[in-house]
Order: C-alpha cells, then structure tokens, then sequence
C-alpha cells in the first residue's frame, strides 16, 4: 500500500499537523519509503495468531474507586502559555 | 577521579578519600570544560548538584548512607525533574519545567544519588543517531565526526568520556544498548515493567523501559538495585519480586547455555565486529558455558512490525502536545486549528512528524486491521520465537548492532537505513525481554557491543553473565585516548 499527495492532507488533518505545501512531495516519498518496508508483513499468514497488546500479555490492573489525587491546577496553570481564573486560554471557538 | 566505577567511588566516599562535594565538583568542572567537544549534556544542574552533595556529605560524616549517598550520576532528559527543565529533546519542551518528578528521579534521590544534570538525546527518543535533537548533535567521544547512538546517545557519550560515572537511559528500540555499544559502555534494558515509566516522557509505552548506562555490569547492578521495582502510579508496572542484582555478580557460569542465533550473523554484519563477537563467545566457553546455534525465524520482520506499533502508539501519546496546557505555542494562532496545527509544525521536529504522520495512518479507519493489528499478531509470533529458544538457552548472545559508529550527516537523509541499524535490538522490545550490551573488543579502531539477551526478569543472570566476562576481560576499561590523556595518576 502507499499513499499519495491527496491522501496526506487527511492524514496530517488527523494528527493536526500543518504541513507546507512545498513539503508534501518530499513527505509523500519518505512515508512511502516506510510503508514498502513495512509492507514485508503482509506476507506472513497470521490468521490463526492472537494479536498481543502488551508484552506480558498483562491486563490493565484496577485500584479502589477512591480520590488519590490532590489538587495542584495553580501549580500546573503556572506553565501553560495562557491560563486565566483557573482556565486554559485558547483562540475564541464559539462567535 | 574520573577513572573509577561507580562502585570505586561510592566506597571511596566511604573511606573518606574525598567528599561528595569534591567528587561532584570534578565532575561538574569536566563537564563544564569539555562538553563542548561532545554537546552531551542539555541542562547542567551546577547548584542543585552542590547542594545535594553538601547535604550527602552530612549523611556520610554520620554514617547514614543509602546505597548511592553522595555519588553523581546524569540522567537522560526525558525524566521528568521538578524544577529543572525537561526537554525530551524537543522545541516543543524547550520551555517546560514540570512540576513533579518521575518515579526514577525519586528513587535516585531516595538512594542519596547526586543530579549533575540532564543528557543529550534525539528528540521524543525517535532515532538512533542522536541527530533529531533540537539541541544539536552528540559526538562520539571515540570520534567526534560519527553518532553516539540513540536515542539515549548523550548518556552514552557522557559516560564514555568520563564526564559521569554513569547515567539513566531510556529504551524502546534498542535507545539503551545500540549507544552503549556505539560508545563502549555497559548497557541494560530491563524486562518491560521492571522499570516504572511514571514521569518517564512516553514515546511508544508498550515498548519503553527505563535502565541503566554505565561503565561496568557491577555499576549497571547497583543502579538497577535503585531503579527497580513496583510503582502503582504506573498501570503497566511489574509486581514481579527484585532481587538483589549485586548479590549474584560473581555465580559461576559453568553449564551456562549460549543461544546464537543463525539470523543474527547474516548478510548485512560488519565482519570486524562478527569477529569481536566470537572472540567474546569463546572467551564465554572458557568460563565455562557451552553455545548452541538457535534460531529465531520471524526476525526479519521485526523491523517492519516495531515501525507500525512503535509510530502508532507515539501518535497517540504526542497527541497531548497541543500548545495548550504546557510547552510551545505558535505565536498569533487565528483560531483552535491553527493553534493545534501550527504548533505541532513548528514544535516538532522532521523524524517526530514522521512517525506521527507514519502511525496516524496506521490507526485511521480502513488502514487498521491491515497495519496495527496485523503488526500485534506479528509481534506475538516473535515473542514465541524466545519463549521456544529460552526453553533450549539460558542466554542469547550476537551482536548489538550490525556496524560500527557512522558519520555525523551520513544516514540522517535515509530513515529507512537508519531504522535498519537496530535490526538486532528491536525484537527484545517486542517481546519485552530485558538486554544488555557490553564491550567486546574494537572493529575499524570504533567500539564494538556484544548483546546479551536474557527471559523475562532474569536481569540478575544478565548482569552476572555480563560481570564474569568483565572480570575476565578489560574492554571495559579501554578509553578514548583524548579521555585516557586526562587521567591522572
């Protein structure tokens, strides 16, 4: 499989990345690049093969519904770009 | 000073042949004066190191130590530091200064160790050159114009060039052992688990795994004996027992069985460093063990199946930079999707858009199945390749990476040449078996690693292994000579 110019205007939407125009031909060949060298796994037969998410094929481990966290929003608002009355500031979204 | 293990310098803080303040000192004054050969360092933590020492020397005139009161060590910037800048290597971190520390970092600091400052690495952990960093380039100590390695390349080149004892690194590829072996140190990538990743700046977090870098095996056992260990604040985290990794360094390796697999000394293996490698394996059957050719047949599509997951699960987790909680913003955003997109453009760099955009694709809708979950189910298929060899070996042995150091600038235009470079460390990741690299002898006058790769949670037999060649040879021991010119007697 490979991808085309088209394809990365949806692909860098996805992951709200800008991408110049002029940069698209040469993202174009190096994800093509990777995708061929990839592709190797398409040959293998893997039907009969359980997927394998983790490692130690652990599961996600649960803790008692209760409050561990403290609260620390001053401490953590001291480091965004723009914080004001406890809120993060972004460009207006609604008119 | 600088010539001595850790191990050397925590029992010479313990006879009082110097203090932890004159210890830290040195060290921070070659930092200072020689890192400019080699940019391994990011952020330097002069006062804080001072100040942690002075405080160690306290505990030491007492006799109240822990099991590295005193001694400095670095760690790889992608720990996060309460109040010392960590920039995992990237713009869009060039700003943040978190506000907690990682698990690691409360260990170390718990066990009395000294923070020098924070290392060198390629950006977000994504390369194995160190060239992707915002902070420039690291320089191989035993050749400025080649790559340390990486991703953990500053670690490795502090430690090579003696500017720290040892170091912390980060692995999820082979970022620990292919620097380790590129600069002629001592290297360990635990199981995944054993390691907690909380406040360890996530790359792709079924695969990361925090470890030590070091001089020695003996060094690599006292700092694993710091950083190992259950943490609730980690979900993936082990409660597997540690054992003591000192207390079985010297055990005798008589009827140790060796695995070599076939695929591991094919096409592609500078014949210099296959060399060094059997050199180290007969040296292996003098100690006592016996080697036994294994083979490990999906191994060629290792690679391809850790640049869909690995990119896959590094475009979710980078999701959270987003210019609006922490770290970079665009200047003039007109609206939200300006904001998010330009900052992502201008906060990252080339190779971490890559894998962004690399793992974006994966994951989106029709591409799926054919990508993320067929790479799961090759992932278990090498997973079972180990579980079958550990049935025949105790350890396996080959080379850590199939050519020696290259040139700064040389790969950096083929990613896909790159990637290939870790042909031989990527599997253990999948499969989350602990690795080491270690010295094995020089190819081309450039280090060469022999890796050694153990079962699961067997870190205390790896280092043992590792320790008894160690005792028997003095790779380790070998410096750059612009280093060994600055021993002093």
């Amino acid at each position: 499989m490979s991808v085309q110019p088209s394809d990365i205007e949806k692909i860098a939407n996805l992951a709200r990345i800008r991408i110049d125009e002029q940069a698209v031909p040469e993202v174009v060949d190096r994800l093509n690049d990777i995708l061929a060298m990839v592709d190797k796994m398409q040959a293998v037969d893997t039907s009969e093969v359980e997927p394998m998410a983790n490692p130690l094929d652990a599961h996600q481990r649960l803790r008692a519904d209760t409050p561990t966290e403290i609260d620390q929003r001053e401490q953590f608002q001291a480091i965004a770009p723009e914080a004001e009355q406890g809120l993060y500031l972004v460009p207006k979204v609604i008119e | 000073m600088h010539d001595k293990t850790l191990a050397e310098l925590s029992q010479g803080l313990a006879d009082k042949a110097f203090s932890s303040v004159e210890l830290t000192e040195h060290f921070l004054k070659r930092i200072n004066d020689l890192d400019g050969n080699y940019n391994s360092f990011i952020t330097i933590t002069e006062e804080q190191a001072v100040a942690q020492a002075k405080a160690a020397d306290e505990q030491l005139a007492k006799g109240n130590t822990q099991a590295l009161t005193g001694v400095p060590i670095a760690h790889k910037d992608i720990f996060c530091t309460e109040g010392v800048k960590t920039s995992c290597g990237s713009k869009m971190l060039d700003n943040f200064v978190p506000p907690y520390n990682a698990t690691v970092i409360e260990k170390f600091n718990a066990a009395g160790a000294i923070s020098l400052g924070k290392t060198n690495m390629d950006e977000f952990a994504m390369g194995s050159s160190n060239e992707t960093s915002f902070y420039g380039s690291v320089k191989n100590p035993w050749n400025t114009s080649c790559v340390p390695g990486g991703s953990s390349g500053g670690s490795a080149a502090a430690v090579a060039a003696r500017l720290a004892p040892a170091a912390t690194g980060t692995d999820t590829g082979g970022s620990i052992r292919q620097p380790a072996a590129l600069c002629g140190i001592t290297g360990l990538k635990p199981t995944y688990g054993r390691v907690s990743r909380y406040g360890m700046i996530a790359f792709a977090s079924s695969l990361d795994q925090g470890g030590p870098m070091t001089q020695t095996a003996e060094d690599a056992a006292l700092l694993l004996n710091v950083m190992a260990g259950f943490d609730a604040k980690d979900s993936t985290s082990s409660d597997t027992a540690v054992a003591d990794y000192i207390a079985t360094l010297n055990d005798d390796l008589s009827g140790l069985t060796i695995g070599l697999p076939k695929e591991y000394f094919g096409e592609g293996l500078d014949p210099a460093i296959e060399a060094s490698v059997q050199a180290a394996i007969k040296e292996y059957e003098q100690l006592g063990a016996s080697v036994k050719e294994i083979s490990l047949p999906n191994t060629d599509l290792a690679v391809p199946c850790y640049y869909v997951i690995a990119p896959s699960e590094a475009s979710a987790n980078l999701s959270r930079f987003d210019g609006v909680r922490y770290g970079y913003r665009c200047e003039d955003p007109k609206d939200l999707h300006d904001l998010y997109t330009r900052t992502r453009e201008e906060g990252f760099g080339e190779e971490v858009k890559r894998r962004i955009l690399v793992g974006t694709y994966a994951l989106s809708a029709g591409f799926y199945d054919a990508y993320y979950k067929k790479a799961q189910q090759i992932r278990r298929l090498i997973k079972n390749d180990f579980v079958e060899a550990f049935k025949e070996v105790d350890v396996i042995m080959g080379p850590t990476v199939p050519n020696t150091a290259f040139g700064i600038g040389e790969k950096s235009n083929d990613p896909v040449a790159m990637y290939l470079e870790d042909i031989y460390t990527i599997s253990t990741n999948l499969a989350g078996l602990p690795g080491m690299s270690i010295p094995a002898g020089f190819a081309n006058g450039k280090p060469a690693g022999l890796q050694l790769t153990g079962n699961y949670f067997a870190e205390a037999k790896l280092l043992n292994i590792a320790h008894r060649f160690q005792q028997a040879t003095d790779w380790h021991k070998q410096l750059p000579a612009t280093i060994a010119d600055q021993v002093e007697g």
